[in-house]
């Protein structure tokens, strides 16, 4: 039901002085109308205004939102970027003596149909090997064994493991840089504190990726339902290993 | 004749009659009686003092009050665990709604998170107690009855997969429509809470909710002083007094200071993600907006904040 006090939309009344001083009273009550608005914001979300409380410390609360707050960072657990390998001798000083993969590769002639340890007469043995039909040569680059393939030619640091997965596991890699595949820890809220995450290779072993069997830990005592006293329905359970 | 029988019934002087023997009787057992009726009180003074017992309800408490009680139950907890421990009253925060979601093509059943569970929130050492119960179920079929937790074989099983399960926080929560004396409500962020305090231990909440997350305290826990765990709220982990209910808060501690929970830090597989859902770039939002998401039991209509989901 249309309200009798507004003019109907249809019925416009000619341009006359009596409409222009309806207008400049218009305009002149907006203006007032924000300048009284923007007095009230100053006041409640202008920077410097929140009081501290006794401890001097200020009420996140209060805190404005147009104070840019400090984010922490997201940090991703990096392997060293150029890899080395034991070489079971030592030094004086009892330390292991390791080399880069460069310093026995450099001399050797790349074999591009190499799959797996189990085919080399020397060095990598006793490495398991089940990673698709992949060949060595498939992640590791035959121009340069300190550094990863790129399916372009190019080549990727070991340290970013992450990009040499991602270009076979698509949804995998969708999934990890949203968030929802990979271990974390720390803050969920990154205004207050650090997350760290774990890389591919923290959790997968890259040349056996598919995640171990393992024994589960903390066997379940009783149904927990019951008074602990009238169970005995587990009280077989062999003890599991905690590891 | 009636000069007889009044000498018949006057009892000769200092002579016990049934009466005053059923008097002595009846005054004996009274006495017993109401002695018995007491034995409580003469009890309750070690483990319960006078401020407990009058303690407010945990909404009715002025800061000062709550300063004195966390300061009543740290010395609790030096006296009868020997630990040194921290108890803050920590509340929740405006935009923030928290939620969890697992993958269940990720999760191994390794019970890792019902073990970090077990240490975080300071549970009885004795029954294994945890928040979270690990399912053990037959592909293809969702059905919780049928999923057992105390299998004990290598995982994952080929024709099985794990379904960690803990308080859904539901936003209609069945367990906090039964409690008869309020000791459990719903907080703003979403978290299901109880006042360990309030807390009669009738265990109707334990009945009424659909997915077995509550559990009663049968006896005091009994926890290594080294082993207990210092950083305690007071509606999450301190320790929890016998004959009340318990349930995950979400590691509310932690989660409230902006950390993650201690099931998700635990997780090998990286199942778990947790966070606040009015952030929208926060990775629950991703999981919820870009997963399959279920939640269990929804024809129940308890509007769970727990969802899962699978990659394929």
């Amino acid at each position: 039901m249309p309200n009798p006090a507004q003019p109907t939309p249809g019925a416009s009344t000619p341009r006359s002085t009596a409409s222009l001083g309806r207008k400049a009273r218009v305009v002149a009550s907006f203006v007032l109308g924000s300048l009284g608005l923007l007095t009230i914001a100053g006041q409640v979300f202008l920077p410097g205004r929140s009081v501290p409380d006794k401890e001097g410390v200020v009420d996140p609360a209060l805190a404005s939102d147009n104070e840019p707050k400090k984010v922490h960072e997201i940090r991703i657990r990096k392997r060293v970027a150029v890899l080395s390998v034991d070489t079971g001798a030592r030094h004086a000083n009892g330390d292991p003596i390791r080399i880069l993969c460069s310093s026995c590769h450099a001399t050797t002639r790349p074999r591009i149909e190499t799959r797996g340890a189990a085919e080399l007469d020397e060095f990598h043995q006793g490495l398991t090997y089940r990673h698709g039909d992949l060949t060595c040569l498939s992640c590791h680059d035959a121009t340069n064994y300190d550094r990863l393939r790129r399916a372009d030619g190019g080549g990727i640091s070991f340290a970013d493991v992450m990009e040499l997965c991602g270009q076979c596991h698509g949804p995998q890699s969708r999934d990890y840089r949203n968030g929802s595949h990979g271990g974390m820890t720390g803050h969920w809220d990154l205004t207050r504190g650090p997350r760290e995450r774990n890389n591919c290779v923290d959790c997968h072993d890259p040349h056996a990726p598919q995640y171990p069997l393992v024994m589960p830990v903390f066997a379940p005592r009783h149904d927990r339902g019951r008074h602990p006293a009238s169970t005995t329905a587990t009280d077989n359970l062999r003890p599991v290993s905690h590891e | 004749m009636s000069d007889a029988m009044n000498q018949d019934v006057t009892p000769p002087t200092g002579a016990t009659t049934r009466r005053t023997a059923l008097k002595a009787v009846g005054a004996t057992l009274g006495a017993a009686a109401f002695a018995q009726a007491l034995a409580p009180l003469t009890e309750w003074t070690p483990n319960l003092s006078v401020a407990e017992f009058l303690q407010k309800h945990y909404r009715e408490l002025t800061r000062e009050q709550m300063a004195e009680i966390l300061t009543r139950l740290e010395n609790e907890a030096r006296e009868r665990y020997g630990a040194e421990v921290s108890i803050e009253d920590v509340p929740p925060a405006d935009g923030v709604q928290f939620a969890y979601a697992l993958n269940l093509s990720i999760c191994i059943g390794c019970r890792k998170c019902a073990e970090a569970c077990h240490r975080e929130n300071n549970h009885d050492r004795s029954t294994q107690q945890s928040y979270i119960r690990v399912l053990e179920m037959e592909k293809g079929s969702i059905d919780l009855e049928k999923g057992t937790a105390d299998y004990d074989h290598p995982v994952p099983q080929k024709d099985k997969f794990y379904m960690p399960v803990q308080c859904q926080q539901c936003d209609r929560p069945p367990c906090v429509s039964v409690c008869p004396v309020e000791a459990t409500w719903k907080e703003k962020d979403g978290i299901v809470v109880v006042d360990y305090n309030w807390c009669i231990g009738c265990r109707y909440c334990e009945a009424a909710c659909p997915y077995h997350a509550r559990r009663f305290n049968w006896s005091r826990p009994q926890i290594p002083k080294e082993e207990v765990n210092p950083v305690q709220a007071y509606l999450s982990n301190r320790i929890r007094p016998q004959g009340v209910m318990e349930k995950c808060t979400f590691c509310l501690h932690r989660t409230r200071n902006g950390r993650l929970p201690a099931c998700l830090e635990a997780c090998p597989t990286g199942a778990r993600v947790f966070g606040n859902l009015l952030d929208p770039k926060s990775e629950i939002r991703w999981v919820l907006e870009n997963k399959r998401v279920f939640v269990l039991k929804e024809e129940l209509g308890t509007r769970p904040r727990f969802y899962y989901f699978f990659d394929e």
